[in-house]
């Protein structure tokens, strides 16, 4: 008999505690749409925050409820997860080309005698608030690893021969950590290029000419020359640095040869093919570029 | 029971090696090399060009803003050129450098020696007239002096403080001052007085100093109103708000002012360039710099031109020593190590210190222990160890929760900490980005 109470005691607690718990399921229900949980399991889960947002969730969600999503943009999984999103969404997305990060230094141990020592806290963000670097130059790499510290790719590491930090371009996803971890703002995103191939001034250097070139053997000067060479106004040179756009750079590297100090630097292009030189070839290399090929091809 | 400020605090060991060398006045540089930008606030505006000649005493850079300060040149010659150069701050600043010729001053400076007692000036006129001859606060936060006498609306000044604390090791340039110019100091304290319309002034003068100490109580026997308050020695009994508390036993509240409890601190130093500027019409173009340090051959005090280079001053000292390690500009506890000899001298430059290679480099840092020594010493109660694990973590929020603020950067942890953790630079670098995210959440 005591046996029966107890059953329908708990049976009848159980059946009480359910309907209260389905009413009030019902009362507060929040609607989320599934297809949030769809597009995160299509985005890369790295949860770096490149695209801006608090996570793949966050991004997720915006993804979802944006009508306009062609702004947003996940640097990680880059254009076939965007094309994967814009499948399930039934939205339309922009492709945007790969970038990859550069870091705009190239102060070795070679080029750039080092004046003092640093035995502060490692950390270039510390150094920086303390004192403009080991070297002349006021502007270039602390080399004390900020960028590979926050970088969740294993995409950039230290050089110790060189004491500045080297870009794995495969790693590299262009989320932007470390440019935001740069107190020199060192490090910026560029196209990738065509083939990987791309140009940039690895200088930061805003000081005159003779200074930069006494703190280090690679720095820009600011002369010009490249200026006056580049054909598709993709150089600009403002406080004695010259700047590549590299959305206008038709990578014909006519700047890398004509520069004194070899500050512009050219990534994965095939080696010791040098550019046409002579006059009469000049012609027909410029109707080349304008048809948007390398000239190496 | 000496007088001092009730939380935390060290004891440093003083070494103080050159606090019975009389002032020198250190000769003539062939060049200077004035940086515009030697105080708190915006950078000074430049009013010569090259080639000018300037006499001592010309202003040459006028103020560029209400908190900024006018500097003027501390030589006779001809500009040479307006360039960077790396200053105290290890970062390349705009500067003047003048190529010196002669030793003409501007008409206006009185030269001679005799002690000026008697000034007519209101508080608007002698304010006035500390703004124009570019005093800034001579204790090393170069804070210019005329902001602190411009008492804002709804607060009274009620007291004076006197800072002769100098808590640094090392460091004698305000003790030496003290001894050789006591009533020129005085009068400095008189004219801020009634600048600030108050009636009571006290000169903290820390316990090591009997010697200041008495002759001071000595001295303002002659002086209404003014009083001298020994304090126990330890460090940092110079900081301003210890030292009011010492003194008034009165408490600056959380990220407020000095003035908010009605108290205005000057340094030693400022109250002597107030008397100059107001009695000789003498703007600050030079102040009194230690050179020390245990293996320099003559530790001195010296009487040297704002701009001039710091290895000047060392090759006075007996030139550099063989084990140098580290030069530093300042105190050994608050002090800056510079880049190079060639820094120049500025406004805010209170020593000279030369680091033994073996003393100078930083141990390794080893983890936390959790011994609370840290919490323990600071003088503003804040909790160190804390606020560096907070900032490593980046948690801002809680950084500024936590009052990172109120660090006054002493770095009484660091000195005391048996793991030789790198507490101030991470609170340091708590307080900059706490004061970015303030300054954007304003926006």
């Amino acid at each position: 008999m005591t046996i029966l109470v107890t059953i329908i005691t708990l049976v009848s607690i159980g059946v009480i505690a359910a309907v209260i718990l389905y009413l009030v399921a019902q009362k507060f229900k929040v609607f989320e749409n599934p297809k949030i949980d769809e597009v995160e399991e299509a985005l890369p889960g790295a949860n770096c925050g490149g695209c801006g947002f608090p996570g793949c969730r966050g991004m997720a969600e915006a993804l979802v409820n944006s009508d306009d999503i062609s702004t947003l943009f996940c640097p990680v999984g880059g254009n076939e997860t965007m094309a994967e999103v814009a499948k399930i969404l039934g939205k339309e997305v922009t492709a945007k080309e790969p970038m990859v990060a550069v870091v705009r230094c190239n102060g070795n141990f070679e080029n750039r005698k080092r004046t003092n020592q640093y035995d502060g806290t490692a950390t270039c963000v510390m150094a920086a608030s303390l004192y403009s670097g080991d070297t002349a130059c006021e502007f270039g790499c602390l080399g004390l690893g900020d960028c590979v510290e926050v970088c969740n790719f294993d995409a950039i590491h230290m050089d110790i021969t060189t004491g500045l930090p080297v870009v794995d371009q495969d790693n590299c996803t262009a989320c932007g950590a470390c440019v935001e971890a740069c107190p020199k703002d060192i490090i910026e995103l560029r196209r990738k290029g065509p083939k990987n191939r791309r140009i940039f001034v690895s200088c930061v250097n805003k000081d005159k000419g003779a200074v930069a070139m006494k703190a280090c053997k690679t720095a820009c000067i600011g002369c010009g020359k490249c200026f006056k060479v580049c054909a598709f106004d993709a150089i600009t040179i403002e406080n004695n640095l010259a700047y590549i756009d590299h959305e206008k750079c038709k990578l014909c590297r006519k700047c890398v040869a004509v520069c004194p100090t070899g500050a512009i630097h050219e990534i994965n292009f095939p080696v010791k093919k040098a550019v046409v030189k002579s006059d009469e070839k000049k012609q027909t290399e410029e109707t080349h570029i304008n048809t948007d090929k390398t000239v190496n091809k | 029971m000496l007088k001092t400020f009730l939380k935390g605090g060290v004891h440093p060991a003083a070494n103080k090696l050159s606090a019975d060398k009389t002032i020198e006045i250190l000769p003539l540089p062939k060049i200077v090399v004035i940086p515009i930008s030697q105080h708190i606030g915006a950078p000074a505006k430049v009013l010569v060009t090259k080639g000018d000649k300037v006499k001592v005493g010309q202003r040459i850079a006028e103020s560029g803003g209400f908190v900024s300060a006018n500097i003027h040149s501390s030589v006779s010659g001809t500009v040479f050129k307006i360039d960077n150069v790396i200053d105290t701050s290890g970062y390349k600043k705009p500067c003047v450098i003048i190529n010196v010729e002669g030793d003409e001053w501007d008409e206006n400076i009185d030269k001679s020696k005799e002690l000026k007692k008697d000034f007519t000036l209101s508080s608007e006129e002698i304010i006035k007239k500390i703004n124009e001859a570019g005093i800034v606060g001579l204790g090393g936060a170069t804070f210019p002096s005329h902001v602190k006498l411009s008492i804002p609306k709804g607060k009274k000044a009620e007291v004076l403080i006197i800072n002769g604390v100098e808590c640094e090791p090392y460091l004698t340039a305000d003790h030496r001052l003290m001894l050789e110019k006591g009533e020129e100091i005085l009068v400095g304290t008189k004219i801020l007085m009634k600048a600030l319309n108050v009636d009571k002034a006290f000169i903290g003068i820390e316990n090591n100093k009997p010697d200041a100490i008495n002759y001071f109580i000595e001295l303002v026997k002659n002086f209404e109103g003014i009083q001298v308050v020994p304090l126990k020695v330890k460090y940092p009994q110079g900081g301003e708000k210890q030292l009011i508390k010492a003194v008034t036993k009165r408490e600056v509240p959380s990220g407020g002012l000095p003035i908010d409890v009605g108290a205005v601190v000057h340094n030693v130093g400022t109250a002597f360039a107030v008397y100059e500027a107001i009695q000789k019409n003498k703007p600050l173009f030079e102040r009194v710099v230690t050179v020390t340090g245990k293996s320099v051959k003559t530790p001195l005090n010296l009487l040297v031109r704002i701009g001039t280079s710091t290895i000047d001053l060392i090759n006075i000292a007996g030139g550099v020593p063989e084990n140098t390690g580290k030069i530093v500009s300042g105190g050994p506890m608050m002090g800056k190590a510079i880049v190079n000899t060639d820094v120049p001298i500025t406004k805010g430059s209170s020593g000279v210190l030369l680091f033994e290679e073996k003393e100078s480099k930083r141990q390794e840092s080893q983890n936390c222990i959790r011994c609370g020594k840290c919490v323990s010493v600071c003088p503003m109660g804040i909790e160190p160890y804390l606020l560096m694990n907070l900032v490593e973590n980046e948690m801002w929020d809680e950084v500024e929760k936590y009052h990172a603020l109120d660090c006054i950067e002493c770095g009484s942890c660091m000195f005391t900490c048996p793991s030789q953790r790198p507490l101030l630079d991470y609170i340091r670098l708590g307080k900059s980005t706490v004061n970015n995210i303030k300054r954007s959440r304003k926006k």
